[in-house]
């Protein structure tokens, strides 16, 4: 499925097919795809089935193209396969991924937080959490709408 | 010897201030006073800050050291940029979670006595980092001797706090390091005591 947003293509791919469909960007003559500008998560908390979706940003060098790839997943199935093999940047921002969305990569060699302290049993970005710490007293929930 | 302004030979007769001289009975050739006075005022007039600057606070902290303002003029020329030697912690920026036991570690490392100055809104509360990352004040962490707030306080503001610590360490009973009280505190913020 194609879509264009603010002259950028958009590619949904189903998390199955991701590594066929980035091995094929990188294969595409016209346009090879070289680089992985980013990687993260969006949560959407009211799209049931599709909670959480994995952007990946893609970038052909020699042709000054960029372009979208997402997978939408499933909150409690947050899986989907790593990008490890096909770019060595993956690595770190994968984990910063699992680390704020709990979106588990398949195959990652050390997915472990890589932001937050190691002992944070949760992960922050989902919206159930709230923002603010909670250990926080010397403001007023009257005021500061918590 | 103390307390007296002595002039400057030379072009410019400005005068020197020297530090006052503590309580006590003077005769010809003797000066007899309590050893707790003595060696407050010793610490007192040459603390050694260890700079633990983690943002905005930190570069008021580098004005302060400046030649404008300069903190040399209390007794902190020397920097120590290693917690054994240091005196006196000053805290200047945000600490997020993950520092807070990097933190807890430099004060571990401190010897006795030791001295903490939060400055700034974020060491002393978090300031506008009301998040999930961010330590909620220092004071969570490890015990702390002043704070001063502002949001980044002026150089001013943090040689009246260095000030409040020379004054603490000036009238600290050289006991009370020792004491069950102090023990308790440190043990408080499961800080083991020696």
């Amino acid at each position: 499925m194609e879509q264009d947003s603010y002259g950028m293509v958009n590619i949904q791919v189903p998390a199955e097919h991701l590594i066929e469909a980035i091995q094929a960007l990188k294969a595409y003559e016209k346009a090879p795809v070289q680089l992985l500008t980013d990687l993260c998560a969006v949560h959407y908390p009211d799209k049931a089935g599709k909670e959480l979706e994995v952007v990946y940003h893609l970038h052909s060098l020699t042709q000054n193209l960029r372009l979208r790839l997402k997978v939408a997943i499933a909150q409690d199935a947050a899986t989907v396969p790593t990008l490890c093999n096909e770019f060595a940047g993956a690595n770190w921002m994968e984990r910063e991924t699992f680390d704020f969305y709990g979106v588990k990569f398949e195959g990652h060699p050390d997915l472990r937080r890589i932001l937050n302290m190691d002992q944070m049993d949760y992960h922050p970005m989902l919206k159930q959490y709230a923002l603010e710490d909670e250990t926080r007293d010397d403001k007023d929930d009257q005021f500061f709408g918590r | 010897m103390f307390g007296k302004k002595v002039p400057l030979s030379g072009r410019n007769k400005q005068m020197v201030k020297i530090v006052d001289q503590p309580e006590g009975y003077e005769g010809q050739g003797f000066f007899a006073t309590s050893l707790d006075k003595v060696i407050g005022m010793a610490r007192a007039n040459s603390l050694w800050p260890l700079p633990f600057a983690t943002s905005c606070c930190g570069i008021e902290f580098m004005a302060t050291m400046g030649s404008n303002y300069d903190l040399a003029r209390f007794g902190s020329e020397r920097l120590s940029f290693t917690p054994r030697q240091a005196d006196l912690l000053m805290v200047m920026g945000t600490i997020s979670k993950k520092m807070a036991p990097i933190l807890k570690q430099v004060y571990d490392q401190m010897a006795e006595p030791k001295w903490v100055l939060s400055v700034g809104a974020c060491a002393c509360s978090g300031g506008i980092f009301d998040t999930y990352s961010v330590l909620q004040g220092i004071d969570r962490v490890i015990p702390v001797d002043v704070y001063v707030p502002g949001c980044p306080p002026r150089p001013e503001q943090i040689i009246e706090g260095v000030i409040k610590i020379q004054e603490l360490a000036k009238n600290e009973s050289l006991r009370r390091r020792n004491s069950d009280e102090y023990k308790r505190m440190l043990e408080s913020y499961n800080i083991e005591t020696k």
